[in-house]
């Protein structure tokens, strides 16, 4: 998937993804796309639920091996 | 007043009463503190009881008002570096361990995490009766914290509040 800007979460735990997300995502422009690039599978919960919580878009997940890549476009303010 | 207060007004509100004083509690309450915040939500913490010893100074004496409270104080002293898991203590040895496994893992510590809610805009509120009664003033505390509020305040932003819990 194409993204405008990524985020490295590799070794991180909850809630430093989360808490990193939120503020990258302050820098990018409505109707960007962010990838997250992580190891722990509970983002795969989390970052759906935070994306409902904000009124962003969460566009899905892509898994290679032991890392999960997930994508959220910007679309609250 | 205004751009302060109308955006706040809109956003969905967490209240926590964080009543216990060891390490994996107060732990337990940032996270939730600052991943609430991280999910825009306005996010407001009361610190009643041994929950007042995770916003005391690291540094510095114990404090209090009379000779007697500065006694208690001084056993009880506090500071988000001080406290102690609530299991598997064991003198210091277990919550150590507990500390280095949190490091090994890129876990914030206790005061990290202290720091980021600030960052995020979380108030962080002592109760009044608590410090009143163990004698404790505003200055113990570490920066940001205040101001003091009674139990009503507590009950209206816990009514207001999508999310409420009691750590």
């Amino acid at each position: 998937m194409q993204a405008d800007d990524t985020l490295d979460c590799v070794g991180l735990y909850c809630p430093m993804p989360i808490v990193k997300t939120a503020q990258k995502m302050k820098q990018l422009e409505k109707g960007q796309v962010l990838e997250i690039v992580a190891d722990d599978k509970g983002i795969k919960q989390d970052m759906p639920a935070w994306a409902k919580t904000t009124g962003n878009e969460y566009l899905g997940e892509e898994e290679d091996g032991g890392e999960i890549k997930v994508y959220v476009r910007k679309t609250a303010d | 007043m205004a751009d302060s207060d109308a955006p706040a007004a809109q956003k969905e509100k967490m209240t926590l009463v964080v009543f216990s004083g060891e390490l994996d509690r107060a732990l337990a309450a940032f996270i939730i503190a600052t991943t609430g915040a991280s999910m825009g939500m306005d996010v407001t913490m009361f610190f009643t009881f041994w929950g007042l010893n995770i916003l005391k100074k690291n540094e510095g004496p114990g404090g209090g008002k009379g000779f007697l409270r500065r006694m208690m104080n001084r056993m009880n002293r506090g500071g988000a570096r001080r406290l102690k898991l609530s299991k598997f203590h064991m003198f210091g040895l277990g919550t150590g361990m507990m500390k280095q496994f949190m490091k090994e893992n890129r876990v914030p510590s206790l005061d990290e995490f202290i720091v980021m809610a600030q960052e995020m805009g979380v108030k962080m509120m002592p109760c009044t009766t608590s410090c009143g009664v163990m004698g404790l003033t505003e200055d113990l505390f570490r920066e940001g914290t205040g101001p003091l509020a009674g139990a009503a305040y507590f009950i209206n932003e816990a009514r207001e509040s999508k999310v409420t819990l009691f750590i």
